[in-house]
């Protein structure tokens, strides 16, 4: 990134007692030069991020604490003091934290397939990961409401089987929900596993096993730990993107599960007032933030993301 | 030459003039609604030939949510559109914010054939709809169907899956009917006992609907035996083939109405434009194109409408006085929001 380390060794080198050398400061200058030029390919990012996040954060800010008379609290009192509030955040974590977990149980496999096999075989895989992944989530959840619903494949195929009597009730409710939004979010799961999964070199688990660990504890003691940046990456992935879903709940979720978004939605509606919902949406990305504080202390971020 | 270049400019100078009277003569107006099917409709029967009736220069523009952009537009003082076609409940809503013109009577002559609750000083009834109680004819034969709300209650008798909207607008006014309360007894609602009575059915709720497209499908799909649902999408579901009947017996009625922008430049236009929207001969010829019924009365009695098709409209003579009419004015006061607040919390514990 820069050359700085140049220029240290050569400045200890030097000493306090001798002059400096006379290609210091050519280097010093070069040095600034490169750091210039890496603000000016960041430049693009940096204004985006500020114009697109940093500034309508601080508009959502601003708003949640301003109704027509001025400075007000009312939006979050509301949060605190309504029960309905809490209910709708503890569901949207149980939901969240469900999905991520059936997600890590089915997608260590898939992503274990993946990174094992070669040419064909390893891309079809892939390639049925990510199909879906191009399919817009409505489609996705009118799918599976034509699958889940009380005549819909699944029920009145476990009917003429004979394994039920009665449709089961696999929709309009949490099960649904969770369906649904596990299917959505399983690339975000397989992808990094996948890509953890393949660094992992095969030698590695060819000594364990000549040096006479039997499968599962190569599995256990070589395999698992090197693959877990990738599950911790793919949770995070997975559950941030959770706590926010609305498309899915909304339409499997048979009006009764109702998630933080949701909630934010119906504020609009309710109170026509932008501040109401922006307390709403503000309150869960502090708490996603206090996630990843906490997250941060056991393994730091870059690990995850790969980056060491 | 001479004469020839004499007549040439003349005749060029003619045109222009001709052009700017027609300017100046034919003023501009701007309908605004809710888009879609629903606005193509009313240009073909309604708008248009007001216009053309009055010389006035028709514009349109729509939005599903006109409301924030009626106060932005009237608080800023740059008001661009006339007359709009509103959901009574904004009307009463912006006439609270001051957003809306009082109607000129003398200009609107047609608003004496609209009943006392179809307008006030600042809007007039337009078209409605009705939430009715719709029913799949496989599951139950034509004598021993749902009739009433009493009968959708009544799970013993009438089994099967149902569903209801995730609003209380007007599913508590459904309750109240269904535990007995008259329709002309709704107002002011008493909140306590219909939530009451919805508890009572809320574990037979198969699915609680929030878009009308979902409660078309519910019902076409045969996902639910029952519902309360609009009477448009089961008509629609009705033609796309799907065995489902439904009765406007109890049927709750809700209204749009028509107000002035405050401070519009166009003022007098707009008035005699809403004179002609609610005109009985237009307003006769929207349901011949779509399932919304005309508000004045006297489009039912100058044979625009057949009888049978009228025996399908929520508005008809025949049809109004077996339903209810839904209270925008208590649903825009405090206690019908607090009505509304309270309702997530009722759908969402068990």
């Amino acid at each position: 990134m820069s050359n700085a380390y140049l220029v240290k060794p050569l400045a200890e080198a030097g000493g306090q007692s001798r002059p400096p050398l006379p290609n210091q400061a050519a280097l010093a200058r070069e040095e600034r030069r490169e750091h210039a030029s890496m603000l000016l390919l960041l430049a693009p990012a940096l204004v985006m991020v500020a114009v697109l996040l940093i500034l309508p954060l601080c508009w959502l800010t601003f708003q949640s604490v301003q109704s027509e008379e001025g400075f007000t609290l009312a939006n979050y009192l509301r949060i605190f003091n309504e029960p309905i509030y809490w209910d709708t955040f503890a569901l949207t974590f149980k939901i969240s934290f469900l999905v991520t977990v059936l997600s890590i149980i089915m997608g260590f496999p898939i992503a274990y397939a993946a990174s094992r096999l070669h040419g064909f075989w390893a891309n079809l895989v892939l390639i049925c990961v990510i199909l879906p992944f191009w399919t817009s989530v409505l489609v996705r959840s009118y799918a599976w409401l034509v699958l889940l619903q009380r005549r819909g494949l699944v029920n009145q195929t476990l009917i003429d089987m004979g394994i039920i009597d009665q449709p089961l009730n696999l929709m309009h409710n949490t099960t649904g929900t969770v369906i649904g939004t596990l299917h959505v979010m399983l690339p975000f799961m397989v992808l990094p596993l996948y890509a953890v999964m393949k660094k992992i070199p095969q030698d590695l688990l060819q000594a364990s096993e000549s040096l006479g660990a039997r499968p599962f504890y190569t599995f256990r003691r070589v395999f698992l730990p090197m693959a877990a940046p990738g599950i911790m990456a793919g949770s995070i992935l997975v559950f941030v993107i959770c706590l926010g879903f609305f498309i899915t709940p909304e339409l499997l979720g048979g009006g009764r599960t109702i998630l933080v978004s949701m909630l934010v939605q119906r504020n609009v509606e309710l109170y026509h007032a932008w501040g109401a919902a922006s307390a709403v949406g503000l309150i869960l990305l502090l708490v996603v933030f206090m996630i990843f504080w906490g997250v941060n202390r056991f393994i730091p971020i870059e690990r995850i993301l790969g980056a060491r | 030459m001479n004469i020839f270049t004499g007549n040439a400019v003349s005749g060029i100078t003619l045109a222009m003039l001709a052009s700017i009277a027609s300017h100046a003569f034919a003023e501009d107006i701007t309908f605004v609604s809710q888009g879609g099917a629903y606005q193509e409709a009313q240009t073909k029967a309604i708008l248009e030939p007001a216009a053309k009736k009055l010389g006035l220069t028709l514009k349109q523009d729509s939005s599903p949510k006109a409301y924030p952009i009626i106060k932005t537009q009237v608080q800023s003082g740059k008001v661009t559109w006339d007359v709009v076609d509103l959901p009574t409940g904004d009307c009463i809503r912006g006439v609270e914010e001051g957003l809306f013109e009082k109607l000129d009577l003398a200009l609107i002559p047609n608003a004496a054939q609209l009943p006392a609750e179809l307008k006030d000083d600042y809007s007039v009834g337009y078209i409605s709809y009705s939430t009715v109680l719709a029913y799949r004819t496989d599951a139950f034969d034509e004598d021993s169907a749902p009739k009433t709300w009493a009968d959708f209650w009544d799970t013993k008798k009438y089994p099967g899956q149902r569903s209801l909207r995730n609003l209380p607008r007007p599913t508590l006014e459904i309750a109240l009917l269904a535990d007995g309360v008259p329709a002309d007894k709704l107002y002011p609602m008493d909140v306590e006992r219909a939530f009451r009575k919805l508890e009572e059915i809320k574990p037979e709720i198969a699915t609680w609907w929030t878009s009308g497209g979902q409660s078309a499908q519910l019902i076409s799909d045969g996902e639910v035996d029952m519902i309360q649902a609009w009477n448009g999408r089961i008509s629609a579901v009705q033609e796309a083939g799907a065995p489902v009947a439904f009765d406007y017996n109890q049927g709750i009625l809700e209204t749009n109405s028509l107000c002035v922008l405050k401070g519009t430049p166009h003022k007098e236009a707009a008035m005699k434009f809403v004179n002609e929207a609610i005109d009985a001969k237009l307003q006769a010829a929207l349901p011949m194109i779509i399932d919304y019924g005309p508000l004045n009365p006297e489009a039912f009695k100058n044979g625009v409408i057949p009888d049978e098709r009228a025996a399908k409209l929520p508005s008809s003579p025949q049809n109004m006085s077996r339903q209810a009419l839904l209270s925008a004015k208590w649903w825009a006061s405090e206690e019908g929001v607090k009505a509304e607040e309270r309702w997530l919390s009722f759908v969402q514990k068990k």
